[in-house]
């Protein structure tokens, strides 16, 4: 296991080629929290061929509905990801995005499509929400509150964002299978 | 009862971990190695830095769950917690979690049809003493939470394999190192209801019924040979503790249903009594 990893959230490919499974990165940058209804309010808009109202092309997106107070970060672990597997290939490959921060592992779809993409999927650790606001920033840009405010995109500018543990890479890694 | 006090308990709750519970972690992280030991590194530094802080120690502040007893007025009581509830999501705060099961509408205030879910246990006592346990519960655990109805001929051993069955299917999905609630006995909700009263049990002591505390060491022991390990990421604690709450059920049933908890076991008691009030542990 080599050292922590400093990376921005905005990747090229040759960067998210030399992640492996197993490494640990901390991130700065900006994530864009996406969960749930989410995911697929996107799918809608880029199937029909409306943009989305922010870019996610080579940027990170966060599974995770922060706990906000107006612009202010409370609380902001990640959420389960598996819940996304479904819709998460397809935004992939629709949306460019190079990372995905999220917790408990996907499936094999989403594991192809990283792969296929030149994407990487990490997790930060589960329920350490307090440390994960204290490692954001103002936030200055919402998008569709009207799905609730778990379920909105918030611009989460985020400076030295981790542990993130890099769990499926793009190249087919899987530190869960790495052990067994 | 006044509603600031029950708003001073919700933010004890969602801001500082049980001792019992924090203590058990510590020891996973003094036995565990590699990426495992260094997630439970930082739930311990997110738990301190909460309570330091008051700043609740997840963003899934979760739905919470009142287990009311010796009070006198229940709708008066219930009054109180939807004042409280209102004032907790503004003032704690509490993310507005609770939504239309269909059409998703939320409106922001942690309340909706039935909500919040209340348990009227036992009328009011002797000493005049009113206690509220409270527990938040978020849905990452809460969702790979399985109920079984067995058949009375499947016994115990049965009962050990639904738990397995359950925590193996639930994998890293909630959080572990998790707290295993069982509940055997009653009916189908009945023993949902068990499941989730024994999360509100501390994680040092057994169960008194001595089949109960058994089951509570060999299922321990089954889960934490499963190596899922913290977060998934492979160990040995996988969960920190089994806790069972048996009741009796009809003759022909044996309902059983595994209430699963993250790490992040956040519960209290509000206690008034002769005009004081206080928060258990």
């Amino acid at each position: 296991m080599r050292a922590p990893l400093r990376l921005g959230t905005e990747l090229s490919e040759g960067q998210v080629l030399e992640l492996a499974a197993g490494d640990v990165v901390y991130l700065t940058g900006r994530l864009y929290t996406m969960r749930d209804q989410a995911h697929i309010k996107a799918l809608q808009l880029l199937r029909s061929g409306t943009g989305l109202p922010f870019d996610l092309k080579g940027g990170t997106i966060y599974h995770c509905g922060p706990l906000m107070r107006g612009d202010t970060v409370v609380s902001a672990g990640p959420t389960t990801s598996m819940r996304m597997e479904r819709s998460e290939p397809e935004v992939i490959a629709r949306t460019g995005l190079r990372a995905i921060v999220g917790k408990g592992g996907m499936g094999q779809k989403t594991a192809e499509a990283l792969v296929k993409n030149k994407a990487v999927y990490m997790e930060y650790p589960g329920g350490v929400g307090a440390l994960a606001a204290r490692a954001s920033g103002k936030v200055k840009r919402v998008f569709w509150r009207e799905l609730g405010d778990p379920e909105a995109v918030w611009e989460i500018p985020v400076k030295d964002f981790g542990p993130c543990f890099v769990t499926m890479d793009a190249h087919g890694g899987l530190m869960r299978a790495k052990r067994q | 009862m006044k509603q600031g006090d029950l708003v001073e308990a919700i933010r004890v709750l969602e801001t500082d971990l049980p001792g019992d519970v924090e203590a058990s972690l510590r020891r996973c992280e003094a036995e565990e190695e590699g990426n495992a030991k260094a997630v439970l590194s930082a739930i311990l530094e997110n738990v301190r830095y909460a309570r330091e802080n008051g700043i609740p120690m997840c963003q899934d502040t979760g739905t919470l769950i009142f287990f009311v007893s010796g009070a006198p007025d229940a709708s008066r009581v219930y009054e109180v917690i939807e004042g409280a509830l209102i004032r907790a999501t503004e003032e704690v705060p509490l993310r507005p979690n609770t939504v239309s099961p269909l059409s998703r509408e939320n409106e922001g205030r942690n309340l909706g049809r039935g909500n919040p879910i209340v348990h009227f246990e036992r009328a009011g006592k002797a000493d005049g003493r009113v206690e509220i346990g409270i527990m938040a519960k978020g849905a990452g655990s809460e969702n790979v939470s399985r109920s079984y109805m067995l058949d009375p001929d499947q016994g115990a051993d049965m009962v050990r394999r639904a738990v397995l069955d359950a925590v193996k299917a639930a994998g890293p999905k909630p959080c572990p190192p998790i707290v295993v609630g069982v509940g055997i006995g009653g009916n189908l909700e009945w023993s949902g209801y068990l499941a989730k009263r024994a999360l509100m049990r501390r994680l040092d002591c057994e169960s008194d019924d001595r089949q109960a505390a058994q089951l509570e060491r060999e299922i321990l022991s089954d889960v934490n040979a499963l190596g899922i390990g913290p977060m998934g990421f492979g160990g040995k604690n996988t969960a920190l503790k089994v806790n069972v709450e048996m009741g009796h059920c009809h003759t022909a049933s044996l309902p059983v249903t595994v209430n699963i908890q993250c790490w992040a076991l956040r519960r209290v008691v509000a206690e008034w009594q002769g005009g004081k009030f206080r928060v258990c542990r």
